[in-house]
């Protein structure tokens, strides 16, 4: 029987230095380098293997078996030491992986819809849920349309109301308001009830100022059928004002003069910012006009097509722009159409 | 209308409080716009203030009534004056330097004393020496040498009017020791008129509508002196050429007196109610005006007399020759057209009927015997006279809206009594009055049920009946219906069912509009339909905003020249086109815009300096004159514009480049994709603002829908931009929204793995990429999911007049996984397709 080989001994010897160099590893890169030294082609395990033939016969089984556990407990070992490793090494990239949170963020390219679409999609959401329709009419108008079949002959006085652009067209004005647009949809509609809102741009002559402009939206409420009261009125637009400002406020009828109505009242609206105690935005009165109103005056009516007698309705007229402003602390009404990025970038 | 709360009560009790009485006569159609305290205690600032409150009060310890028993010269100061002053309670040596107590400087005691508003030590007072209204506290001081600590007052000091030539000589019978505020305290209320409401531009109005709220008593005025005078038949005539001009004509006669200032407590109203007072004749006159309503002209009757040769003067109503002239009172020489009234005698024109008398028949100082005119008149000539010969008076004003004829005689007694009480004289017995057309006032009858169904409430016979009494309607209840006869004071009610609502409003109005119940609508809904159009604009509006971009709103008033730079030379707009403004407000907003790419070309010039990233939008009309002598067409069109960088700044971003051709593409793209939009295709394209090489025009089934590009160089030129160039798309709406389908369908989404494959093929540079993608997609059929084209290519190494085409073919079937033959035979099928027709060659490397 010849000597147990040395062989087995350098390798109990190889396993325990390489298992105590393992443990103390703590990086990817001497990991590899212990991987290259133990468990490589050239690794002293590795030729164990090969150096099989080369043992005493009776030996070569015990050798192979050894190589083999040792080869195995190495793997094993490296196995659980690349499992701490690459933890350790997350763990210290987290450590370290930080941003300053106070830098901006990147501005994706938002785009925006102007301050005027966003309220008349307001408002005509409201109306819409009261049944109330959305017709559209012509910016240039003829005398005729804008005043005549208004109630409002020439030479009236109520034509002082209006400071109007004329055309070079004898006849034809600029719409003074999209009061017209009730004669239009009453022709079309007539004898049928109507529920309609008129928006539309309207013009005055007027010097340009932060408070006035020559160019601006309305939205005009009518509704005619054979059963519509000063009461609806009421009803109607306090519904909606109460939605549009979404608050409870108080509201209040006063008496005025639109020549298309009769009643006709100026509807204010307890300031929603004060609720009433005085502020700037109502400049201490607790109030703010929002609108005029009134029932179709029976001439009107009758130039849209509709009996008098049998049929009544009420109007009203709102400026879209006083909304915006009101809602939005605008204090420049010429911002509007301006269309400066840095005002419009805001809604 | 300046409404001093002293004078109103003259014709009804009052016991409101300021602000009571402001939100009642607000409340029924006289809105309050400001109230001006002269004198009476301000209300409590609590936060609130319902209304604006200006003006001084006047405390009633300091501000006294007092009497100046004697003025006496100052010893060192020949300009100052000591009053021996009496307050009441005690005598006071006062010093003043008004120059209106100069004449009674030593004339010893005074046999009637003058009756002063006296303020004492403490006092806080305007500044009568600064300008405009600064307050100040009443010190004691010496003024050479002689100690000074109270003062007579003037009006501007007491806040009365701006009036500081010398202090106020009350009348005669003020009570000497009474509190100030309490003999002449007042409120100015600044009420608005609706143009409907003219029968309140007068003190008797307003208290009407306050009775008729109150129930308070109208205490309307009536002329008491009696005519002592010879008949005035004798002494002047009317005749009227026009009935239609000059419905009424009233003369009266006041002979033998004097003009002279008025009393202090007339003036002072005048003066409150915002007019200047005269002297005792023209001052009586505006007084009824203003308490009346009805506008009266007086004459001196002695230049009548002179220029009728000496016998009693014809007074004549006529419509102007045109070309005629006459010399107003203000002494400008007005020339006339047929509108104008005038008011002649035998010898020609003496005033503008309505509006303003004329410069040689006027008071003067030396004016013995006054012809009192009080008329009615045509409001539409009123009015055309006035706006013509941009004349503005408060005759005018009232007359240009409808005064009742029927005022006319009432308002002429009340003036020759005021006038004879102010400035002495007799008043000739009668009128002359001429009234050859009185107007219809209609009986109005109006039902319970009337009211109810306009208004929603029920309001009893008698309730409507006591409302429309109290504003003077003669009422009649048979049952639930009232029959209204319009008292003769009103033009503004109408007959059968105009005059219904006409009284609707009254009722309403006076019942308050805050006592209607609120209601629902209940009345029948009509079909509900969608604005289809309206929608879809909104829609693209939402796309659009989805894809980065800003929308905007411009004006849609411009100018030609605006618009030209828009437009290569020689291309520009038709000037004919234009909607033109007859009385523009200024020439760079005297026409109603041709082109939204303009405004919005402006736009993105504007912000070109704010911002470095430029996309906009507007949607709106387009204003065209096609055929004149009826209404403009009005298109509406949607405008891109882009232009900048390709994205927002940013702290660490490499930059992006520039926004070009294909951003704007790309856009359109994605938006036209969001509308569901087929067959939609581009071709090479010109317009006169767009680079001829870089634009093109969008079809959607050979239908034309818009044009888009790079605005052209040259026009590019015409406008500040910084940005290296702009690109602009304007789309038709007309066209387009009308194919936007009301539908769209899906397609299925594959559950088996797609195939994914790049080919890069090698074409003629005259190739356009969308055909050759269009070959791939037909060639490829169902099985192409997906071609998406990576990289163009020109170069040596293909060649010139090449280009490679590179894309990324998606294979994919619906029920099936497609194995590697398969999309092999695909591929090979596609590229044969693509070298038979179009000579491409399959680049491989």
């Amino acid at each position: 029987m010849s000597e147990k080989p040395t062989i087995l001994a350098e390798l109990e010897h190889t396993q325990q230095k390489a298992l105590a160099l393992l443990a103390e590893i703590q990086d990817e890169e001497p990991l590899q380098a212990w991987k290259r030294e133990y468990l490589g082609k050239s690794s002293s395990v590795m030729s164990a293997f090969s150096s099989i033939g080369q043992q005493p016969k009776e030996f070569r089984p015990l050798v192979g078996q050894v190589a083999n556990q040792v080869k195995q407990a190495l793997e094993a070992a490296l196995e659980d030491r690349a499992r701490i490793v690459t933890e350790a090494a997350l763990t210290r990239k987290i450590a370290d992986d930080r941003v300053d949170v106070t830098l901006p963020g990147r501005q994706p390219l938002t785009g925006g819809l102007h301050p005027q679409t966003l309220v008349l999609r307001r408002i005509f959401a409201i109306f819409a849920e009261m049944g109330f329709q959305v017709y559209r009419s012509r910016d240039v108008e003829s005398d005729e349309y804008n005043f005549e079949l208004l109630n409002i002959p020439a030479h009236h006085p109520a034509r002082d109301m209006w400071d109007t652009f004329h055309i070079d067209q004898p006849g034809v004005v600029l719409r003074t308001h999209t009061s017209p647009g009730q004669i239009r949809v009453m022709r079309e509609q007539a004898p049928n009830p109507i529920r309609v809102i008129l928006p539309g741009m309207c013009y005055r002559y007027e010097q340009i100022s932060s408070r006035s402009e020559i160019q601006f939206n309305q939205v005009e409420v009518l509704a005619v059928g054979k059963n519509i009261t000063f009461g609806d009125m009421k009803g109607t637009l306090n519904g909606f004002v109460r939605r549009l400002f979404n608050a409870d406020v108080r509201t209040r009828l006063r008496p005025s003069y639109f020549p298309f109505t009769e009643p006709s009242a100026e509807m204010d609206v307890e300031c929603f910012v004060c609720g009433g105690k005085g502020c700037s935005v109502c400049k201490g009165s607790g109030w703010l006009e929002i609108m005029g109103c009134g029932i179709v005056h029976p001439t009107v009516l009758k130039n849209g097509g509709y009996d008098p007698e049998a049929y009544s309705g009420f109007a009203a007229g709102m400026g879209p722009e006083r909304i915006s402003m009101l809602l939005h602390k605008i204090e420049d009404i010429r911002y509007f159409w301006g269309n400066d990025a840095r005002f419009l970038e805001q809604f | 209308m300046k409404i001093p709360l002293s004078w109103l009560k003259d014709y009804i009790d009052i016991d409101l409080s300021l602000e009571e009485l402001a939100r009642t006569l607000t409340m029924v159609g006289l809105e309050v716009e400001e109230i001006s305290v002269i004198g009476l205690p301000l209300p409590e600032n609590s936060g609130r203030q319902e209304f604006k409150f200006t003006g001084l009060a006047w405390d009633p310890e300091k501000f006294i009534v007092a009497q100046i028993n004697e003025v006496m010269p100052h010893p060192d100061a020949d300009r100052l004056t000591l009053c021996r002053l009496y307050d009441g309670s005690q005598e006071w040596v006062v010093l003043t330097g008004a120059p209106n107590l100069f004449p009674y400087k030593g004339m010893g005691t005074l046999e009637q004393p003058l009756k002063v508003a006296y303020a004492r030590e403490g006092a806080i007072l305007y500044d009568g020496h600064k300008p405009g209204y600064e307050l100040s506290k009443l010190k004691r001081t010496k003024i050479r040498g002689v100690e000074s600590f109270s003062m007579v007052c003037s009006e501007k000091e007491l806040g009365i009017s701006d009036e500081h030539e010398g202090v106020i000589i009350l009348d005669p019978d003020a009570p000497t020791g009474t509190a100030l505020v309490d003999y002449m305290g007042d409120a100015v209320f600044e009420v608005s008129i609706l143009p409907n409401m003219i029968r309140d531009a007068s003190m008797v109005g307003v208290a009407r509508e306050l009775s008729a709220v109150t129930g308070k008593p109208l205490k309307i005025p009536s002329r008491k002196a009696t005519s002592t005078g010879p008949r005035i038949d004798d002494l002047a005539a009317i005749e009227i050429n026009d009935p239609n001009l000059n419905p009424r004509f009233v003369l009266g006669l006041v002979q033998g007196l004097e003009p002279k200032p008025s009393p202090y407590w007339v003036q002072r109203r005048l003066r409150l109610a915002g007019m200047r007072p005269i002297n005792s004749i023209v001052d009586a006159t505006n007084y009824v005006m203003l308490e009346t309503g009805e506008p009266l002209h007086a004459f001196d009757y002695d230049v009548l007399v002179q220029r009728a040769g000496g016998k009693a003067p014809t007074i004549i109503t006529r419509a102007a020759d045109p070309g005629e002239t006459l010399t107003t009172l203000d002494d400008v020489e007005r020339s006339l057209d047929q509108h104008t009234i005038l008011v002649c005698d035998t010898a020609g024109p003496l005033s503008l009927a309505g509006i303003m008398g004329g410069l040689e028949s006027e008071v003067t100082e030396t004016t013995r015997n006054v012809l009192l005119e009080g008329a009615s008149w045509n409001f539409i000539n009123v009015r055309r006279t006035s706006s013509r010969l941009h004349l503005n008076s408060e005759a005018g004003y009232r007359f240009g809206r409808g005064v009742h004829p029927a005022l006319a005689s009432w308002a002429v007694d009340l003036g020759l009594e005021r006038m004879a009480a102010w400035s002495g004289g007799t008043i000739a017995q009668e009128l002359v009055d001429n009234y050859p057309q009185p107007p219809f006032d209609p009986l109005v009858s109006i039902s319970v049920q009337d009211v109810e169904r306009k208004l929603g409430v029920t309001i009893p016979a008698q309730q409507i009946a006591v409302i429309l009494t109290r504003l003077e309607f003669v009422c009649k209840v048979d049952g639930d219906i009232v029959q209204a006869q319009t008292p003769p004071h009103r033009l503004d009610i109408g007959e059968g069912v105009i005059g219904k609502a006409d009284l609707m409003e009254e009722i309403a109005r006076i019942y308050s509009y805050n006592n209607i119940p609120e209601t629902n609508l209940a009345d029948e809904l009509p079909p509900q339909r969608n604005n289809l159009e309206l929608a879809n604009e909104e829609k693209i509006k939402d796309i659009l905003a989805g894809l980065g971009l800003q929308e905007v709103i411009t004006y849609r008033l411009t100018s030609i020249e605006r618009e030209t730079r828009a437009y290569l030379q020689g291309q520009s707009l038709d000037p004919e086109n234009y909607v033109r403004l007859l009385n523009p407000i200024a020439p760079e907003r005297s026409v109603m815009r041709q082109s939204l790419l303009a405004s919005v070309l402006e736009i993105l010039e504007k912000n070109a300096r704010i911002r470095e990233h430029l996309a906009f939008f507007e949607i709106g009309a387009e204003f065209i004159y096609e055929q004149k002598n009826s209404l403009p067409m009005e298109p509406r069109k949607l405008v891109i514009g882009m232009s900048g960088k390709r994205s927002n700044p940013s702290w660490d971003l490499q930059t992006s480049g520039n926004l070009d051709f294909f951003d704007l593409k790309g856009v359109l793209d994605a938006m036209l994709q969001k509308i569901h939009l087929q067959d939609v295709s581009f071709q090479p394209a010109k317009h006169p603002s767009l680079h001829p090489g870089k634009c093109a025009q969008i079809s959607v089934n050979n239908t034309m829908i818009g044009v888009f590009g790079e605005i052209h160089p040259r026009v590019k030129q015409n406008y500040d931009f910084l940005t290296p160039a702009v690109y602009i798309a304007e789309i038709d709406l007309e066209a387009l929204l009308p194919l936007i389908p009301l539908r769209f369908e899906t397609s299925p989404v594959s559950v088996f793995p797609p195939v994914l494959e790049d080919i890069a093929l090698i074409v003629e540079e005259t190739i356009p990429a969308d055909k050759v993608e269009a070959l791939i997609r037909q060639t490829g059929g169902k099985l192409l999911a997906d071609v998406r084209l990576f990289d163009v290519y020109r170069g040596d190494r293909i060649g010139a007049g090449k280009k490679s085409l590179a894309y990324s073919l998606t294979y994919q079937a619906l029920n099936h996984t497609i194995e590697s033959a398969e999309s092999t035979a695909l591929r090979n099928k596609i590229v044969r397709r693509l070298e038979r027709e179009i000579g491409a060659v399959l680049r491989d490397n």
